[in-house]
């Protein structure tokens, strides 16, 4: 849920998905942070993506965060032995938000102990960049995602961070039967993401890593049901976090849009 | 408050872009298909020389119509019949290509054509699409109500 492979948005298609990490809190109250996606396919090389963050802390407040618009290109026309994909985010969010969706620099549980009111009195303007390596073996994707963040408003140094996963379908042939319960629309893996320090301090000091189980249930109607339970690596991450999340799939939504703002049947 | 503004400008932009892109690219497929199947005879030697490892299953094709009907009748049609957004694939083209040719299609896409690279299907279900691609015929029923 962290790692992306090298797959994009189908042309025309818009997934809209509903996500959100629940949080273990050390020193502060733990929290539910949820996130809507609108994911379109603007074409077969290029899908673009917006990202509404808000987020919830027990005993304190419910807050908007803020928003991301994510890109990604496919950068070869055809599949190669790994397939690169660039990925360039813009983020506009506050410092009270917790939807951990990667993990750079030197972010640490601390980072999310500060009480909302506080927290959200900051704003980040930032640029992330990734290169989503991705390659398919024995019905296995691996995929490898390093990051680097800019914070441009207020400027910072260059951040840097990983997220590692493999995944798998729980059957590689499609059976005969129509079916929501069908092995292969269950797929497994695991993910493993962190920080890297930044230009200042690069390495991992002061860095929070988290490895997780990931599983996936796609139905043919178009709806999908993400879990994944992660555990912290060490003293400067969560516990514990609980990501889940549901999306559906509109296929011909752009065609769909275009006739609605033309006028036409 | 104006630095509010630009973000959500640039964001908008962008949207308006994305939708123009999607409409331009399919503008240009219904105006000229040959690239569609001028595709296949790229398809390298070695790997249009493969064969279909479940040719002789006879539940593939029946696992590949599923899978069409799931991942490919949107822009094809239902039968195979194509439509604004991609081209038949009841042709003499892609009917009379090899195993190996389709397959390589389908796990390369025809990207600048706005076809999607379907490597993200395990290779048994690539397979069973072809399977199922080679039993289309003009004479075939629709395959099931669209849903």
């Amino acid at each position: 849920m962290v790692t992306y492979d090298h797959y994009l948005e189908e042309p025309g298609s818009l997934d809209v998905e509903y996500f959100s990490t629940l949080g273990a809190q050390r020193a502060g109250h733990d929290f539910h942070a949820g996130w809507l996606e609108f994911e379109y396919g603007a074409t077969a090389w290029w899908t673009t993506e917006l990202y509404l963050d808000g987020q919830t802390t027990f005993h304190d407040s419910t807050v908007f965060t803020g928003f991301r618009w994510e890109n990604r290109f496919r950068l070869l026309q055809r599949e190669h032995f790994i397939n690169p994909v660039l990925y360039i985010e813009y983020e506009q969010i506050s410092e009270a938000d917790k939807i951990v969706k990667e993990v750079e620099g030197h972010d640490v549980e601390a980072d999310h102990a500060v009480p909302n009111a506080n927290a959200r009195q900051g704003h980040n303007h930032e640029l992330e960049l990734k290169l989503l390596l991705s390659k398919n073996f024995s019905g296995w994707n691996v995929a490898v995602n390093p990051l680097a963040t800019k914070p441009l408003l207020p400027s910072g140094p260059w951040e840097f961070g990983y997220a590692v996963g493999a995944s798998r379908p729980l059957a590689l042939k499609a059976s005969a039967q129509k079916c929501n319960f069908c092995r292969e629309n269950f797929s497994a893996g695991a993910e493993m993401y962190g920080g890297l320090g930044d230009t200042i301090s690069p390495g991992l000091h002061e860095t929070s890593h988290y490895l997780a189980a990931v599983a996936a249930w796609n139905l043919p109607s178009g709806w999908t049901f993400r879990v994944s339970p992660g555990f912290g690596l060490n003293d400067n991450s969560h516990r514990w976090l609980m990501r889940w999340g549901v999306a559906r799939e509109f296929p011909g939504f752009g065609e769909a849009l275009g006739k609605l703002l033309r006028g036409r049947q | 408050m104006k630095a509010a503004f630009l973000p959500l400008g640039v964001l908008l932009l962008g949207a308006v872009v994305a939708l123009a892109q999607a409409d331009r690219s399919k503008a240009r497929n219904a105006a000229d298909s040959r690239f569609d199947y001028a595709e296949l005879a790229k398809a390298p030697d070695k790997a249009r020389g493969r064969r279909n490892p479940l040719a002789g299953d006879e539940t593939a094709a029946a696992g590949g119509r599923k899978l069409f009907e799931q991942h490919c009748a949107e822009c094809h049609g239902l039968t195979g019949e194509g439509g604004k957004k991609a081209p038949s694939l009841i042709v003499p083209e892609v009917q009379g290509a090899t195993a190996g040719a389709l397959f390589w299609v389908l796990t390369n896409g025809v990207v600048r054509r706005g076809m999607p690279v379907w490597s993200k299907l395990p290779e048994a279900q690539r397979w069973q699409l072809v399977r199922y691609l080679e039993t289309l015929k003009l004479d075939t029923p629709p395959a099931t109500e669209a849903k």
